[in-house]
């Protein structure tokens, strides 16, 4: 791909997932924010095969968008919650440094890459960088163990969430 | 294209997600906000596996989304049982263990 084909897709992507993102903490409704969200983690999976990670771009629309978004939409609506009820007003100056904290990593952030200077993509070879087989060749051949682990914590992730959920143990 | 643009909207995605943990009292917000955090983190790995053409990231990733898969099953089954018994998913009244 061209460079310049290329931050034009990057901004296409790139624009409307900050937008859903912002909507996620700007909407009141939590479905809103949970449909926000999924609208900002497809435009992440577009980012994401921008940058030849095309397993990890399915993964995301897969276990993202599709499985961890339907389990909070289930939540929110087992729980039926209304707008957010605003009983008692949090203390605004709490929220004047957290917002004021989140404009400082940003800057911080952004300052520091900046002075990183440009830093060029390496040339990659799109036929094998970021498939399916060569990233399931490095995480059975170079990471076995904590792909192993993983399947232990799902594990115990499952067990643990329906302890926690169940009326009586 | 260089790799900085992708930092920095991975930086501006993080701040998104830390606002949201920070300023919003519906805890299911707050959990959205955290996996957008994560997913920050992940745009970062990608685009340095990307820069580097390493792809190790790829693996980093993958495992960043076995595990915020497993972190929202938990959390949201304490969430559940919070809001069974005090009827409420505000942190702001989720205060049993604070010291006052």
């Amino acid at each position: 791909m061209t460079d310049k084909a290329e931050v034009v897709v990057f901004w296409v992507f790139a624009i409307p997932l900050i937008m859903s993102a912002l909507g996620v903490i700007i909407a009141r409704n939590p479905v809103y924010a949970a449909m926000s969200l999924v609208a900002a983690f497809f435009c992440m999976a577009g980012v994401y095969v921008l940058l030849t990670a095309h397993l990890i771009a399915f993964l995301q629309i897969l276990v993202y968008a599709g499985a961890i978004m339907v389990l909070f939409l289930f939540v929110i609506m087992l729980l039926s919650l209304s707008d957010e009820d605003l009983g008692v007003p949090r203390m605004r100056a709490m929220q004047v440094i957290g917002a004021l904290g989140a404009v400082g990593v940003v800057a911080l952030v952004v300052r520091a890459v900046a002075q990183a200077g440009v830093q060029p993509m390496r040339s990659v070879n799109p036929e094998t960088f970021g498939t399916v087989k060569e990233v399931g060749r490095i995480l059975f051949r170079d990471y076995l163990l904590p792909f192993e682990a993983t399947s232990v914590l799902l594990l115990v992730a499952i067990v643990g969430a329906v302890i926690v959920a169940k009326q009586k143990v | 294209m260089p790799v900085n643009s992708y930092l920095a909207l991975a930086a501006v995605l993080f701040a998104i997600g830390l606002a949201g943990v920070v300023l919003k009292r519906n805890a299911l917000i707050v959990f959205m906000c955290i996996e957008l955090m994560l997913n920050a983190a992940n745009l970062t790995f990608l685009a340095f596996a990307r820069q580097q053409g390493n792809m190790s990231g790829h693996a980093i990733a993958f495992f960043v989304i076995a595990v915020a898969a497993a972190e929202a099953a938990v959390g949201l089954a304490i969430v559940i049982a919070i809001f069974r018994s005090r009827g409420t998913v505000n942190v702001d009244e989720v205060n049993t263990l604070r010291d006052s």
